[in-house]
């Protein structure tokens, strides 16, 4: 979650007071990203130190102190909204390192460790729908998105435990899951995408 | 109270080496304005469990009782009666009659059940309207969205006293947005009109607006959630 260029964002519709942009940037991310003040200080300040953003110098410091964009920072909004993030990294994810795991080692009933997972991301997604259920009819879209954004991330991992549980499932009834680790020279590794598909970098 | 209760409930097709266990041993209850999902693969059992709590199946073994009444010491008939008034069905194909109108649908269990045809129509034309589909009323199903059309079906199974309502994945045929739209009936069905739900899927963002979500492998119940928190814990400020 990148807060500096969401309160660049914010700030490019004209300038604004800290405590202010704390208000709508929870208001706008459907109130699931709470932010504290001193969070809000901390990234206008470093913001400030970037020339992304420059405050209104004949006001005191303290909650009324406003902020504006500057060009450098709207170029760099512009270049944020546009930029994929870095979603390319192989599946070297804890949870998939921990079914990798389980599935071959003596002693570990490897659906057991799935269904521990499955329920907790199962539960969690219960807490996620419950913000909904406040939202009677959706009618807060900031919500309906953000809530959406984690039920469809949660979701994913479900649907890949459940594809794992019955290729493990297959395997194990045709005999190819076998203890062992598979040779060397079988063993395949994902090389990752080329550089220029990464970005995740926030302002300098 | 308790408006569905299944207890040590196992099933059998077949004997001998042809023998399938369907279900094994499964116990679980859905209070009155409750809602339970249960989730699990294809061949899992959900399918057969829900036919077995609408009655429509007999188990090999255990007992099934529909608000407080055990169900394997009915007869046929009194079974029959209390599918028509007890309990709804959703269906993910939505098993609307073609030649009927939305309306007409609707009132089809209360006719059958011997309500008159004036009575039964003001109730389906209610219950159409409470789902938002006043103005569809006389369309027939294929004059329908997808989305309408599982609405109407909702409505057929909330028509009359029905107290108990069961669904097979019934957002399964549609988009997200309108599956999200039904599970919201299913619980308001629940939360608003103090109806009992048991919804089989196997779609977890579906199962998430259950209160409690019981897997089944295999025929066996493995697991269930455990009560859910407020999303409240979902809030904690972000630390940079």
């Amino acid at each position: 979650m990148s807060v500096p260029h969401a309160m660049l964002a914010l700030l490019s519709e004209g300038p604004k007071y800290g405590l202010r942009l704390r208000e709508e940037f929870e208001a706008r991310t459907g109130e699931v990203w709470p932010l504290n003040v001193g969070q809000v200080y901390t990234t206008l300040q470093r913001l400030e130190r970037d020339g992304l953003v420059e405050s209104d110098r004949t006001s005191e410091e303290g909650p009324q102190k406003s902020f504006r964009i500057t060009a450098e920072g709207e170029q760099e909004l512009a270049r944020w909204l546009r930029t994929p993030p870095d979603l390319s990294s192989p599946p070297r994810d804890e949870l998939v390192m921990k079914v990798l795991m389980a599935m071959r080692m003596p002693g570990t009933d490897v659906h057991e460790v799935i269904q521990a997972h499955r329920r907790y991301l199962v539960e969690l997604m219960q807490q996620w729908t419950r913000i909904k259920e406040d939202d009677n009819a959706g009618d807060d879209l900031s919500v309906a998105l953000a809530v959406d954004a984690e039920l469809f991330r949660l979701d994913a991992v479900v649907r890949w435990l459940d594809a794992a549980e019955a290729r493990i499932q297959r395997a194990a009834a045709d005999g190819s899951l076998t203890r062992e680790s598979p040779a060397a020279p079988q063993t395949r590794t994902l090389a990752p995408l080329p550089r220029h598909r990464r970005e995740a970098r926030t302002p300098r | 109270m308790s408006m569905l209760e299944l207890r040590h409930v196992s099933k059998k097709y077949g004997q001998g080496s042809a023998e399938v266990h369907a279900l094994h041993d499964v116990s679980l209850t859905v209070e009155e304005g409750g809602m339970v999902a249960v989730m699990g693969p294809s061949g899992s059992g959900k399918s057969t469990l829900l036919t077995i709590a609408g009655t429509l199946e007999d188990p090999t073994s255990g007992t099934v009782l529909i608000n407080g009444q055990p169900v394997n010491a009915m007869s046929r008939n009194a079974k029959a009666r209390l599918r028509r008034r007890t309990i709804g069905y959703v269906f993910q194909d939505f098993n609307l009659l073609p030649g009927l109108t939305a309306a007409e649908n609707v009132a089809l269990p209360l006719e059958l059940d011997g309500v008159s045809g004036r009575r039964a129509r003001i109730a389906a034309l209610r219950g159409l309207d409470r789902l938002g589909l006043k103005e569809r009323a006389s369309h027939y199903p294929d004059q329908l969205s997808g989305g309408e059309r599982q609405r109407v079906a909702i409505a057929r199974a909330m028509v009359g006293e029905r107290r108990l309502l069961l669904a097979d994945e019934p957002s399964g045929a549609l988009d997200s947005v309108n599956g999200e739209a039904v599970m919201r009936l299913l619980h308001d069905a629940c939360k608003g009109a103090g109806m009992a739900a048991m919804v089989v899927t196997h779609d977890a963002q579906l199962a998430s607006w259950a209160d409690r979500v019981v897997f089944l492998r295999d025929g066996h119940v493995t697991d269930q959630t455990t009560p859910v928190q407020g999303p409240e814990s979902l809030l904690e400020t972000e630390q940079q």
